[in-house]
């Protein structure tokens, strides 16, 4: 089976992060990158699907040069072989550039199953599988904290807001997955200095296909208008607990009329 | 005057809360028009009339419980492509994050999600955003095509307008491709009484400080007094303490309610990006150097066990009951 893995190198949210006084894009200079958190959930996912069907795990991103050090980390966990997008034209690209963009890259290297952290940290759009599914007209197997392969057919438990659904579809398919789905493995130094060696292709728009009119800050869909760090909260009042702290707060309660 | 089209959340023929403030922000753009896919329109239809929904386009029938996102998407687009509305705006949900996405792309529109405000400006619909866990303020709006826009509960107050809320029926022929995931099963995990965590107006969250499984009894019985829902840090999920579902913060659900109790949680950033935003906040905390402190309204440092149950006396004793 041909899995493709999706991962978007985002900024450490431990980390102040910030956008770019001028275009207002992420600024990703300033901040340490590392791969979506979601997405090592995926990588396993794949990987333990490739276990028990055979096949080939691909990793696609799409981002600049600093993007390959999610890739590696991919690479490291197990995966097989990447392919990078990268060109200056998709700067500042919106999801749906975006989705257009990843859409003619998994149409030129081909897949059976495509798998998707369920969003990223930085967007948090969480919109991107609905997406690709509705670009290549395969079916939305997305939110999964379960996946199922027999044959050609696919299930998933879909989370839901009061539990879940089991959806079902036939490859090819874009999959997402959500944290419960598994626990995605370290990599071993084995695996580390394997990474490597493994094969990395480098695209460019002309590669894949992309019309640069479709692509990048000047054609998207969406404009940042204007943004503002928020003011931090006016500090509120503190006690030590003496006995009364329970008291005290009940009349915080009753005074803002909560109660 | 154009329409602005409202996807409806609803269930068993209940408006959800959420649907009246996107019909209250609505106004502002246009004539507000309720998007009704599924059984139940009739029994939802006085609410919508109440809030100020001009029409109601109703969509019923089993494909939207037997497909996945695309079906609301396929009847969206086609009530673009009919009405050409001012906006979409839908509810902000997973599910609906999926529809906003399919509708994007099959109208080759921009989309906005996760918006905690909107107002017209300068003849455009701007949104507000809160990103990077509550840090930075955005203004965003849509450049091309259909403004589509997901809002997050809380974002208003809705605010009653009359409305004549005229049903209109629409017929939807669901393309194969939007067949080719199938719902076979829906199964309903326990959710009790409690109001939706994303929807609430009151949340009471209990983090590590609670110490185990069984101590989050005291956070169930915080949040039943107030009538609020109850949500865990990702400590507490991850340590299986209590479901993964409840889970606040960057991984988990984004909450922006009016009053957010964090007891036994110190308050890391991965925690408070998903409840910085709430317009109150109390903490209860041992740790007077928490971080939940520097963003409680109303701080008590002690320990829970204590603080927790003379609260709960105190509230039960204002109820009345």
């Amino acid at each position: 089976m041909n899995i493709v893995v999706c991962v978007k190198q985002v900024p450490d949210t431990w980390a102040e992060r910030k956008l770019k006084q001028g275009d207002a894009t992420l600024d990703r200079e300033s901040v340490d990158g590392l791969i979506n958190e979601l997405d090592e959930y995926a990588i396993e996912e794949a990987l333990q699907i490739k276990e028990a069907h055979g096949g080939e795990v691909t990793v696609l991103t799409m981002g600049p040069e600093k993007a390959a050090e999610s890739v590696r980390k991919a690479l490291s966990m197990g995966a097989d072989k990447a392919v990078h997008l990268i060109d200056d034209a998709l700067a500042g690209s919106d999801v749906l550039q975006t989705s257009y963009a990843l859409a003619q890259v998994l149409g030129s290297i081909g897949f059976d199953l495509v798998v998707l952290g369920a969003e990223s940290t930085d967007a948090r759009m969480g919109a991107m599988a609905a997406m690709l599914a509705e670009r290549l007209g395969v079916p939305q197997l997305s939110l999964a904290s379960k996946v199922e392969i027999d044959g050609t057919a696919v299930t998933i438990h879909r989370q839901s807001e009061d539990g879940y659904w089991k959806v079902a579809g036939d490859l090819p398919a874009v999959v997402s997955v959500v944290e419960k789905i598994n626990e995605p493995r370290y990599p071993s130094f084995k695996g580390i200095m394997a990474a490597k060696k493994k094969p990395m292709q480098v695209m460019s728009l002309a590669d894949a296909g992309i019309d640069p009119s479709l692509v990048g800050l000047a054609n998207a869909a969406t404009e940042v208008v204007d943004f503002a760090e928020r003011p931090p909260r006016q500090s509120g009042t503190i006690v030590k607990d003496e006995g009364d702290g329970g008291g005290k707060a009940a009349e915080f309660l009753a005074v803002s009329k909560f109660i | 005057m154009a329409e602005v089209l409202v996807l409806a959340e609803h269930s068993g023929g209940d408006v959800k809360k959420v649907t009246l403030e996107l019909l209250t922000l609505a106004r502002q753009f246009g004539e507000p028009a309720v998007v009704w896919a599924g059984a139940g329109a009739a029994d939802g239809q006085p609410r919508l009339a109440e809030y100020g929904a001009a029409k109601v386009y109703v969509a019923d029938g089993s494909d939207f419980t037997d497909y996945v996102t695309a079906p609301e998407a396929e009847l969206l687009a086609s009530l673009v492509t009919g009405t050409s509305p001012a906006a979409v705006l839908l509810a902000s949900t997973g599910q609906n994050k999926e529809v906003a996405g399919r509708l994007a792309v099959k109208t080759s529109s921009g989309m906005l999600c996760d918006a905690v405000g909107l107002v017209a400006q300068d003849g455009k619909i701007v949104a507000e955003q809160s990103v990077f866990g509550g840090a930075t303020v955005v203004h965003s709006a849509v450049k091309t095509g259909t403004p589509i826009v997901t809002v997050r509960p809380n974002s208003v107050a809705a605010e009653p307008a009359p409305g004549a809320a005229e049903l209109s029926a629409v017929s939807l022929s669901l393309s194969d491709a939007a067949k080719s995931a199938k719902v076979t099963e829906k199964i309903v995990q326990e959710t009790g009484e409690r109001p939706e965590l994303a929807e609430a107006a009151i949340v009471v969250s209990g983090g590590r400080g609670v110490g185990s499984a069984d101590g989050f009894e005291i956070i169930e019985k915080l949040a039943d007094s107030l009538g609020a829902a109850v949500g865990a840090s990702r400590a507490v999920t991850d340590a299986g303490w209590y479901p993964h579902k409840f889970q606040v913060g960057q991984t988990g659900t984004t909450v922006s309610p009016q009053l957010y109790m964090a007891i036994g949680i110190s308050g890391a950033i991965q925690h408070r990006a998903g409840m910085q935003t709430s317009k109150t906040i109390i903490a209860v905390n041992k740790d007077p150097e928490a971080p939940i402190f520097e963003l409680a309204d109303f701080g008590v440092v002690g320990d829970l066990f204590q603080v927790v149950p003379q609260l709960l006396e105190n509230i039960q004793k204002r109820s009345g009951s």
